[in-house]
């Protein structure tokens, strides 16, 4: 199963790859329980082997217990595997300290990334302040907001703790996915949705949208760091904070 | 006036006739041609996959400069095309194949009845699905062309789409109108026009399908209908039922009230379109189980089992909506629910499938060429129906969500999948229609050939998908480093489309030679039970299907009876 899969780089993949292989395991398995069988039957009871049909047939109760079977299989799966899987996954955010918190807003076709600064405080944001200079609409009077870090497309994150990422979008529903972390959180305009994960190794992957967006949702498409910490530290001070992006002249 | 004379028949016959029969061809027809246009929309965008960015070949110029300049495909058009294909496939092709077609002709024949309940009612309705599929397709037309916003048309994009998605909404509404009308009036006939004698377990199986789909129908579709009125007035009135406060699109601040829901349209739209699901796979398994049951020579398996998991499936497809919406944030609860009832689902389609097998179980198996499909069916909703496993468990469903891999799951479902029962049941009672079988050979050709084309194109979107690959991407994955190796597949999947086309082709040139040149078939070629083959002539009379009233004595599969002299003992055959 692995080596179909994108590359496992987030605390949270084990998990998750380990219940899709045993749910695969066992799709196999019926299906090559059932497909012998009817393979059986075919050959056993064609025309030429089985001349004439019976009235009465087979009473079934093998295959009956079996359909039992499956479904108490399939309700234990649920109970044991996966609710407890997506409690985890959808209700328990991370309260570590050190997480790195990041917002990313969608809009057509870009995700943009916001990251809070050394105050560890979001700056205040408003529709109107939207322009073409200011796509989150930043307000440049919140002392907060003044250190943060605005760019496009660009998500660098530190290996090791986990990121908590809250989504927005500007116009259309968009879906945040990171293939080698398994995160994948549809981004509802007018609602804020949170996902989380911790990545385990370093490397640089992509941005998936993968919700119908419009014309170019084939490719919104952004670019995933990441970073060991120092590198990360030292990416995140080459940019410059939001008080030192100059307003477009006129405003 | 003279011309009237010469016309009148003919016109009379095959345009304004209400009898069921009629009606129902016309419903054959009329799908089986957007079968094909909602086929040769999807041949479009497979060339794209498959070659993203080369000029499409020998029809590229026809396509129009904005859609295709010089020849190559615009994403724009791509999402038209697809979104098209999708609605065209369900809305406007499979059901109406299913249901109008089969569920008209055949249902009022294997009750004993001469006609449907409300044959006025019957001929309105094909005629509002005539125009509503007509409307759909003038949406190519409209400025910036035709739906653009996926088959499942989700707020805000929808609501702010081009002009296209006006149409698609009026032709959504001409068609549940037409669903409407035909579900009462099959409900109807099937609760009043039941021969004498002709018990509710007495019923074959197809009957009992086309009543449960009827009542998915009614009930499942009023909602949609609503929602499409209410995204109606978000794009025309300047409502916003489905826009939330503060959308900015492209810099500029939309003009609406807001407060509005974008994930109420979701709700409403999977609260009709996953009975869709079942409405699209409940007659398939009627079919199959007539034409298994008949080649198998024996009665079906449990079919009282049958006839309740049917009815059980059907009230269960109206509680697992929001499985199609795990990732839009939902908790514990609310997601344990629909988990719990997804797997409960599934239980049912087991059963249906475990009964069918057992029906073979020390039968006499005749591999006609319905036989052939009937059987091809159970693995390939198999493929179908697993597959949904992974899909309905929400941890699982979060690799999987929106990639290729839900469009193999549940093309498996609906193309090989349900198409092939389709086809089961067009060389089943082609004979009954025409008075001629089919070419045998043609149809044999035409079987190998759409099983090992439908594989060739769906298998390999599982391993797409597991790969990470989304769907409704224009160049195939081309812009993910993640995609690269497995868009190569795309080429080999294409070939099979082009295959799966060669041999339908086969099927077309079958269709209408054997109008003329086909082997008569008598009165009951199968050699059946139920009533359409056993007490009406084939084909059946034009006015009132049978020659007198029949009465009905036995269930509808009494094959192999011990003792009988035939192999078969027909519904309406008196006893003692
Ligand atoms: C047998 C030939 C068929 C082929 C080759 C085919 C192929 C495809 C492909 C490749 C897509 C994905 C396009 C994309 O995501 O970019 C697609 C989407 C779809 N198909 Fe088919 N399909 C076939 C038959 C059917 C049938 C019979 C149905 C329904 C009964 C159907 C319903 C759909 C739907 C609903 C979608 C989703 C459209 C959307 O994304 O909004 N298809 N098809
Ligand atoms: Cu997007
Ligand atoms: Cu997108």
């Amino acid at each position: 199963m692995a080596e179909w899969l994108p590359l496992a780089a987030s605390a949270e993949a084990a998990g998750i790859d380990a219940e899709l292989g045993l749910v695969h395991l066992l799709m196999l398995v019926l299906f090559i329980g059932w497909g012998g069988w009817f393979a059986y039957l075919l050959v056993r009871f064609s025309r030429r082997a089985s001349p004439r049909a019976s009235y009465a047939g087979t009473r079934g109760r093998v295959a009956m217990a079996v359909v039992a079977l499956v479904a108490v299989t399939e309700l234990t799966l649920l109970a044991a595997v996966s609710l407890p899987a997506w409690r985890a996954r959808a209700t328990s955010v991370p309260t570590d300290p050190g997480a790195t918190e990041v917002r990313v807003v969608a809009e057509q076709f870009a995700w943009n990334i916001h990251y809070p600064g050394a105050d560890r405080r979001f700056g205040r944001t408003a529709l109107a302040l939207v322009s073409p200079d200011n796509p989150l609409g930043l307000d440049r009077v919140d002392p907060a907001a003044a250190d943060d870090v605005v760019g496009v497309n660009e998500l660098h994150v530190p290996v090791g703790r986990p990121v908590i990422v809250y989504l927005s979008s500007k116009d259309v529903v968009h879906s945040f996915t990171l293939p080698e972390m398994r995160v994948k959180q549809d981004v509802v305009p007018g609602t804020l949705a949170t996902t989380w994960f911790t990545p385990t190794r370093t490397g640089r992957w992509e941005i998936a949208c993968s919700q119908l967006c419009g014309l170019a949702h084939y490719r919104m498409r952004g670019i995933f760091t990441v970073d060991e910490d120092a590198a990360y530290v030292s990416w995140l001070g080459e940019q410059a904070p939001f008080a030192r992006t100059a307003p477009a002249p006129g405003r | 006036m003279r011309h009237s004379i010469i016309r009148k028949p003919l016109l009379r016959k095959y345009f304004i006739s209400t009898d069921h029969k009629v009606v129902g061809l016309q419903y054959a027809v009329t799908s089986l041609v957007f079968l094909l246009v909602g086929f040769l929309l999807m041949l479009l965008a497979r060339w794209q996959l498959a070659w993203p960015g080369t000029p499409v070949p020998l029809v590229g110029a026809w396509l129009g400069e904005a859609n295709a300049p010089g020849g190559v495909i615009l994403p724009e058009f791509y999402n038209q095309l697809i979104a098209m294909h999708g609605t065209i496939m369900v809305f406007l092709a499979v059901v109406p194949l299913a249901v109008g077609a089969f569920g008209n002709y055949l249902v009022p024949l294997q009750i004993g009845a001469s006609d449907m309940a409300f044959p006025r009612l019957n001929a309105a309705s094909f005629w509002l699905y005539l125009l509503g599929g007509l409307v759909m397709l003038a949406g190519f037309v409209a400025p910036g062309g035709a739906a653009n916003s996926g088959w499942t048309s989700y707020p805000p994009l929808a609501d702010l789409a081009t002009t296209g998605q006006t149409v698609w909404l009026a032709g959504m509404l001409c068609i549940i109108v037409s669903s409407l009308l035909g579900s009462v009036n099959l409900i109807t006939t099937v609760v009043q026009l039941r021969a004498p004698g002709l018990t509710w377990f007495r019923l074959p199986f197809f009957v009992w399908a086309q009543l449960v789909t009827a009542f998915l129908l009614l009930l499942a579709f009023p909602p949609l209908q609503a929602a499409a009125l209410l995204q109606g007035m978000d794009r025309l009135a300047g409502t916003s039922f489905f826009l939330p406060t503060g959308l900015v699109v492209s810099g500029q601040a939309v003009a609406a009230a807001g407060d509005g829901s974008p994930l109420l349209w979701q709700h409403l739209f999977w609260f009709l379109a996953h009975p869709e699901v079942y409405v699209l796979i409940l007659p398939a398994m009627g079919i199959v189980a007539e034409v298994i049951a008949n080649n198998a020579r024996r009665p079906l398996w449990g079919y009282r089992t049958m006839v309740r998991a049917a009815l059980f499936l059907g009230f269960m497809s109206f509680t697992v909506w929001a499985h199609h919406m795990f990732l839009t944030g939902m908790g514990t609860v609310l997601s344990g629910f629909f988990q719990a009832t997804t797997m409960i689902i599934s239980v049912p389609s087991i059963v249906v499938m475990t009964a069918l097998l057992l029906s073979l179980h020390r039968g006499s198996i005749r591999f006609t060429t319905p036989m052939l499909f009937a059987l091809a069916f159970i693995p390939m909703f198999a493929i179908g129906g697993l597959t949904g496993l992974p899909l309905g468990l929400a941890t699982t469903d979060v690799p999987l969500h929106d990639t290729n891999y839900v469009v193999g799951h549940f093309h498996y479902v609906v193309a090989p999948g349900t198409i092939f029962a389709l086809f089961a049941g067009i060389y089943h009672w082609y004979p009954k229609v025409t008075g001629r079988l089919l070419h045998d050979g043609l149809g044999r050709i035409h079987f190998v050939g759409s099983l090992v084309a439908m594989n060739g194109i769906f298998l390999p979107m599982f391993v797409q998908g597991l790969g990470g690959v989304n769907r409704r991407l224009y160049d195939g994955g081309l812009q993910y480093a993640h995609a690269h190796g497995l868009a190569g597949l795309n080429v080999g999947m294409s070939y099979a489309a082009w295959l799966l086309a060669a041999v339908q082709l086969v099927f077309v040139v079958n269709l209408l030679m054997s109008l003329r040149s086909g082997r008569m078939a008598g009165d009951n070629p199968w050699q059946a039970t139920t009533l359409e083959w056993t007490a009406a002539p084939t084909p059946p009379l034009a006015h009132g299907n049978f020659a007198s009233p029949p009465r009905v004595f036995h269930p509808a599969y009494e094959y192999s009876v011990p003792g009988a002299a035939a192999d078969f003992t027909p519904q309406n055959e008196e006893v003692g």
